[in-house]
């Protein structure tokens, strides 16, 4: 397995073995010293959240809060990269977490922590960036029917309305429970999280994290992407 | 829906979902896995049709046996970089780690057609009809079905965050391992026909993956 390592994403650690593979033979007493020596500080905090994300992979609730919190940072990092703008970021930003939450089993914490979240996260931004494009396209699509429609009452227009209402509607109501009541309260009655919170006797991170999967799951369902 | 605090009750919830969980085995492990079913195949093949005609076969014409190897070890390959590449983080460059067996295979299977055409059979065997030929096909195609569900099943517990280089990969791991099941039983030469039907059939199963496996590990 050994010999396909350097084939891997896995940034090189300051491990005394690892730097010390590529040049000369060294001498016995020289490797402690090595090996002793401190790796930079983005290789210390990456080895930190690899230890955090461990922990929580067990169970350890309080671990798997701060390396979430502390993921936040590179996540945005990587999806500004990609070229998301600025006020999609946060959405890149959570739909990662989600994912992260989904798949955190996949994590080898013998490997880079880092490399693992910026992989998802990447790919989070390039959904991201579809599905604008795609929103984008369709807006103005929009825009060159009604200029060429001028009467907005046009009643086939208005059936299409009507059929494109009625088919969100059953969408939401084939969501689950949490989700519906997360799209009604927070979606459809436009109230604030607190308010809704307050109204169904959910905590405001429940109703987001339902919010988000019920978002995902219409737009999955009405256009027919993931 | 942008504002930092909406991050912090997000995290807030995944914590309060938080559940222990047991960690993916490592890929060279779960491709074992797969390959085991693959081998339980291959010892009813075996039981049923014996392994004397294919190592007559193979002393023959040595060049059916480095086909045979190039297949087998296109079909680890293959299903190690898959099991590898749905794992975030693995570089895209283990998609390259099936290359060298493929050629093996590839080319061996041509230089078989090559002693046939300057007329020197291997033993027992004789040059596959079209009919014969389509057996071949259905034989491949047949027995990648299952080998392709059962490793995008077990992909399905990964994350493949590249679909279709993933279902590529499953494609040509099955389709691999199918022909070097066919193997045991295959009592047709190498030919043009028979070279091109093989090829056929394994262009079938990596397309059909990558059509139908590509979405399905998408949504994993």
């Amino acid at each position: 397995m050994d010999g396909i390592h350097a084939l891997d994403d896995t940034p090189l650690t300051a491990d005394g073995s690892l730097v010390l593979d590529g040049g000369p033979a060294p001498l016995p007493d020289c490797r402690a010293f090595v090996s002793a020596e401190p790796a930079s500080a983005s290789e210390q905090a990456d080895r930190r959240r690899a230890a955090w994300m461990a922990a929580a992979q067990a169970g350890d609730r309080r671990a798997y809060e701060r390396v979430l919190a502390d993921s936040v940072a590179l996540i945005r990092a990587v999806a500004r990269r990609q070229g998301v703008a600025t006020d999609a970021l946060d959405d890149v930003v959570q739909e990662t977490l989600l994912t992260v939450h989904r798949v955190r089993h996949t994590y080898d914490p013998a490997r880079s922590y880092d490399a693992w979240l910026s992989a998802i996260a990447g790919r989070r931004a390039i959904d991201a960036l579809r599905s604008h494009g795609r929103r984008d396209r369709r807006e103005l699509h929009d825009e060159f029917v009604l200029d060429r429609q001028p009467d907005r009452d046009d009643a086939s227009a208005d059936a299409e309305r009507r059929q494109q209402a009625r088919r969100l509607r059953e969408a939401i109501a084939q969501l689950p429970p949490g989700q519906r009541e997360a799209v009604e309260q927070l979606g459809l009655r436009e109230q604030s999280l607190a308010e809704a919170a307050a109204q169904t006797g959910r905590n405001t991170g429940a109703l987001k994290v339902n919010l988000h999967r019920a978002l995902k799951a219409l737009r999955g369902r009405l256009h027919g992407d993931d | 829906m942008a504002e930092p605090r909406s991050n912090d009750s997000l995290i807030a919830a995944l914590g309060a979902e938080l559940v222990p969980v047991r960690r993916l085995l490592p890929p060279w492990l779960r491709m074992l896995g797969w390959l085991a079913v693959v081998a339980v195949f291959a010892v009813l093949l075996f039981a049923h049709y014996g392994d004397e005609p294919m190592l007559r076969r193979w002393a023959g014409a040595p060049d059916l046996a480095w086909a045979a190897l190039g297949a087998v070890l296109t079909a680890v390959t293959a299903g190690w970089s898959a099991f590898t590449l749905a794992v975030p983080g693995r570089s895209r460059a283990w998609a390259w780690l099936p290359l060298p067996p493929a050629l093996l295979w590839i080319g061996a299977s041509g230089l078989g057609c090559l002693r046939n055409l300057r007329g020197l059979l291997a033993p027992d065997t004789s040059i596959a009809t079209l009919h014969q030929s389509a057996d071949c096909l259905v034989f491949i195609v047949s027995f990648s079905i299952p080998l392709s569900a059962l490793m995008v099943w077990l992909l399905r517990r990964a994350c493949p965050l590249r679909p279709l280089l993933t279902a590529l990969l499953v494609g040509l791991a099955s389709a691999a391992a199918s022909a070097s099941l066919l193997e045991i039983c295959h009592a047709f030469d190498a030919a043009a026909t028979d070279l091109l039907t093989h090829a056929l059939a394994v262009g079938i199963v990596v397309a059909v993956n990558a059509a139908m496996g590509g979405r399905l590990l998408s949504k994993a």
